[in-house]
């Protein structure tokens, strides 16, 4: 029993990572209808960002969380402006390939700049075992799970209260109304990169300080779990993107605990497909048919 | 037997009675005109006819042979064609293979056929060549055969729709505002297009429509709907004076 | 039969034949080498690939991302039935080929039919999401069970593919894409993709050519998965993951969707590009992506849009231009 409440509460930590990125993915493909591909890698440069900072400079973990979102979204902006900017006319499928150059992109330059072997990420959490009740938890874990949580509830607040974050909603919703109301479309997209950039490094800080390692292909497999987790919870939706972060972490740290290690990726993928097929928008979608 | 015979049909979104028991016979060469203000439910009771959506309730028979639940591809097939409110053509294809797809029952050849390009494909498609541009040249198209639909002057591009419709051999054709976006001059056109159908096809056609000069000008009986009831029907000079109509129409 | 369809179909069979003189005569001079030869193989392969690919995501208009996934149950089956053959019976190695190839494409395209029947209820990114999940499945499946070799890989396989019999059977693979999307049948999937249920209200009968246009993509790509493990001799199934599928997506794309010959055309950019940029280093797949992201900006339709390459084509283009100078120099 207490083996398993332990797993549950890995399995949340680990969930809370994937449902940072998720956020990411989601936010974007709400605002601009793209599957951002290159998402994964800024989870990727969110946490080598970290790792300069932390090895170079010797911050507190807050100075070089902040600073690495910072970075990240910079970056995010940057790529939108130069890649994905010049093709919002152009066939999707255009701007999908694009998102997929733009992530070898980046894995590359990564590769390129601080080759393909592992860096160690200093302990930026003091690690250490943290007893509640009979429960052992690991400080990163708490950690992640804390500061997921607290980034998604400001997220929440930010969306639903602030002008910019009702702009954002209302961009998503229709981008043309939106622009004849008076919203400038492109900074509501920019600042759409910017948070969804920010918040994927954010889970990069993180899943380098609880696996300790930094490299350039890091974000490939998150990424696309993340991936997996916003469309399943129903891609465009902020709520959904939790959802499916925690779920798919959840079923995938249960089954590696229970079941098979080898199997869990095809038991996530399973799962995937079977939401789908009841549920084709993902499981808090809305059905929407095309108008006849 | 009526050609088209709709009875006591419902459609139920939620908790909104879009249509409400809907009658309707349509006879062999008979031009009905369904009319009514924005949203009445009259492309509700289209989708329904053509099995885009399925009635909660009611029975829907074409030529005597019920057809609700059936793909609209199978509506086809049972004498059924329509065109939409707003344009569906296959956009980056030609004017001749948009027709071509629509005849795509009266070719035989299988898959295997065609792949390995034995006799019967080339015998099928020069067929289908020769009976497709004679069918354009019917509509005064034949020019536009090899032009991309998407190219096309919006008159035309409704021509085209029809024309396609048309291809599929229907009992009765079905069309969804034909005239909507229309000026007065390709608004005229779409009227002589109907007549040219009404002379060359022998076919029913029911008519959706907002303009009331086309609907009153071409359609031998009309219905009238209002929030997804049938509040008149009868001739156009009948639906003209009618109290309810006018009511609807312009207001108390 | 037309006479200048004739006429085409001869200038397109001399022109293959032509292609395949020169390859010999360049192998025979010794401009080609060895080295050479395997990328013109892994050209001809990725060709039978991006041209499948091109008839479900291009002519039926289904984007789909778990290609490799129907590569690798094509490159397994046919891995196995080679081992198998050779096992018990003395057959001539191009017998034992073409009998992998066949039972390849055959579980492929019937892996395609058992895929394609719930997923392609499905429109757009949700169908690209949920083929992606169907590849990652089957990848992991071959990662675990007994038969394929696992996570370890399965060795041994008969080398039966050489330039020659690739070379044709790519010829045979796109003919038959050729003549497929230019059908009753191939125009039934081309009115899929400009406007499903407009082709619905015209008889199409949608459901049944998606399916049957997925199962048949699904089928070359066990044909080319086949030739590839027959090439390689030895399988990993960590090939065929996601960015598998994706490259395969890219030569699509780059090269147009719904153009056959801007796939192959692609695929020997594509093929050719990160070899040609070895002296690069590790800056080479830094550029490779730069020039994706670079060509994608400047010419999102890809390098033919939908158009097909044809000699007609380009005599036409020529002639009207002719013309159009003689009149201009008529009227001076």
């Amino acid at each position: 029993m207490i083996l398993f409440l332990q797993q549950i509460i890995n399995g949340l930590s680990v969930g809370s990572i994937y449902a940072l990125i998720a956020l990411g993915y989601t936010m974007v493909y709400g605002i601009i209808k793209l599957i951002n591909f290159a998402h994964g890698e800024i989870m990727m440069a969110g946490a080598y960002f970290a790792f300069l900072v932390g090895v170079h400079l010797g911050l507190p973990f807050f100075a070089v969380l902040i600073i690495s979102m910072i970075g990240a979204a910079v970056l995010g902006v940057f790529i939108e402006f130069i890649a994905y900017k010049p093709l919002r006319k152009a066939p999707r499928i255009s701007a999908l390939i694009t998102a997929i150059g733009v992530s070898f992109f980046l894995q590359n330059l990564a590769l390129v700049i601080f080759k393909a072997e592992p860096k160690i990420m200093p302990n930026l959490i003091v690690k250490r075992p943290v007893n509640i009740g009979s429960l052992q938890i690991g400080t990163v874990t708490l950690a992640t799970l804390a500061l997921s949580i607290g980034f998604m509830i400001i997220l929440d607040v930010f969306v639903k209260r602030t002008k910019p974050g009702k702009a954002m909603r209302a961009v998503s919703e229709d981008k043309d109304a939106a622009l004849l109301m008076g919203i400038n479309v492109n900074r509501t997209i920019s600042i759409t990169f910017a948070i969804g950039s920010a918040l994927g490094a954010v889970a990069g800080v993180l899943f380098g300080v609880m696996y300790t390692q930094v490299y350039p292909t890091m974000g490939v497999m998150p990424g696309l779990k993340a991936f997996v987790a916003a469309v399943l919870g129903g891609i465009g939706l902020i709520p959904g993107a939790v959802l499916g972060g925690f779920v798919i972490g959840m079923v995938e740290t249960i089954t590696k605990a229970y079941l098979s290690s080898q199997w869990s990726d095809a038991i996530v993928f399973g799962l995937l497909i079977i939401v789908l097929l009841i549920k084709p928008t993902g499981i808090l979608g809305k059905n929407e048919k095309e108008k006849v | 037997m009526a050609l088209l015979e709709a009875a006591n049909i419902c459609m139920q979104f939620g908790g909104l009675r879009a249509v409400d028991n809907f009658n309707l016979e349509i006879n062999e060469h008979e031009l009905v005109g369904l009319i009514g203000p924005n949203g009445a439910g009259k492309t509700t009771v289209f989708n329904m006819l053509t099995g885009v959506y399925i009635p909660t309730e009611g029975d829907i028979k074409i030529d005597g042979q019920s057809v609700v639940g059936k793909k609209p591809y199978e509506i086809v097939q049972a004498g059924a064609a329509r065109t939409f409110q707003n344009i569906r053509l296959f956009k980056d294809l030609t004017v001749l293979d948009n027709i071509k797809i629509a005849f795509h029952h009266e070719l035989n050849y299988s898959t295997l056929e065609g792949i390995f390009r034995l006799p019967r494909y080339w015998a099928d498609e020069k067929r289908a060549q020769e009976a497709c541009l004679a069918f354009l040249a019917i509509f005064d198209m034949e020019d536009y055969a090899y032009t991309m639909a998407k190219n096309l002057p919006y008159g035309k591009q409704r021509k085209l729709e029809i024309a396609r419709a048309l291809a599929t051999k229907p009992k009765i054709l079905m069309l969804d505002e034909p005239a909507a976006g229309m000026n007065p001059q390709e608004t005229h056109e779409l009227m002589e297009t109907i007549q040219l159908i009404r002379d060359k096809f022998d076919i029913a056609i029911l008519l959706i429509e907002h303009d009331m000069h086309l609907v009153m000008g071409v359609c031998e009986r009309i219905v009238v709907l209002d929030y997804g009831r049938i509040i008149a029907k009868g001739t156009p000079d009948e639906t003209r004076n009618n109290p309810d109509v006018i009511r609807v129409y312009l207001g108390e | 039969m037309d006479k200048k369809v004739i006429k085409n179909y001869i200038i397109n069979i001399a022109a293959i034949f032509a292609v395949y003189a020169v390859l010999k005569g360049l192998i025979y001079a010794g401009v080609i080498t060895r080295y050479h030869q395997g990328i013109i193989v892994f050209i001809l392969i990725n060709v039978i690939l991006a041209t499948s690919l091109n008839l479900a995501v291009g002519f039926l208009g289904q984007l789909t991302l778990g290609h490799a996934g129907f590569m690798a149950v094509g490159a397994y089956v046919s891995a196995i039935t080679a081992v198998a053959l050779n096992a018990n019976f003395n057959l001539p190695k191009i017998v034992v080929l073409l009998i992998s190839l066949t039972l390849a494409a055959i579980v492929s395209a019937l892996t395609g039919v058992a895929i394609g029947i719930p997923a392609l209820r499905l429109r757009g990114d949700y169908l690209a999401i949920i083929t992606l999940g169907f590849g990652e499945v089957i990848r992991v499946i071959i990662n675990n069970i007994k038969v394929t070799g696992g996570a370890q890989g399965f060795t041994g396989i008969p080398k039966l593919s050489t330039l020659d019999n690739v070379f044709w059977i790519t010829v045979l693979a796109v003919a038959f894409l050729y003549t497929l999307t230019h059908s009753r049948q191939g125009r039934a999937i081309l009115s899929i993709r400009e406007d499903e249920i407009a082709a619905e209200a015209v008889g199409v009968k949608t459901t049944s050519f998606k399916v049957m246009g997925f199962a048949i993509a699904a089928g070359l790509a066990g044909i080319g998965g086949g030739l590839y493990a027959h090439y390689i001799a030895f399988l990993d199934p960590n090939t065929f993951n996601f960015m598998r599928s994706v490259e395969i997506l890219i030569i699509v794309v780059l090269g147009g969707m719904g153009s056959l010959t801007g796939s192959i055309v692609a695929a020997i950019v594509l093929t050719i590009m990160p070899e040609a940029l070895r002296s690069f280093n590790e800056l080479r797949l830094l550029l490779y992506a730069l020039i994706l992201v670079v060509m994608m900006i400047f010419k999102p339709s890809g390098l033919f849009g939908t158009e097909e390459f044809s000699w007609q084509g380009i005599y036409d283009r020529y002639k009207t231009r002719k013309n159009a100078l003689h009149n201009r120099e008529k009227k001076v």
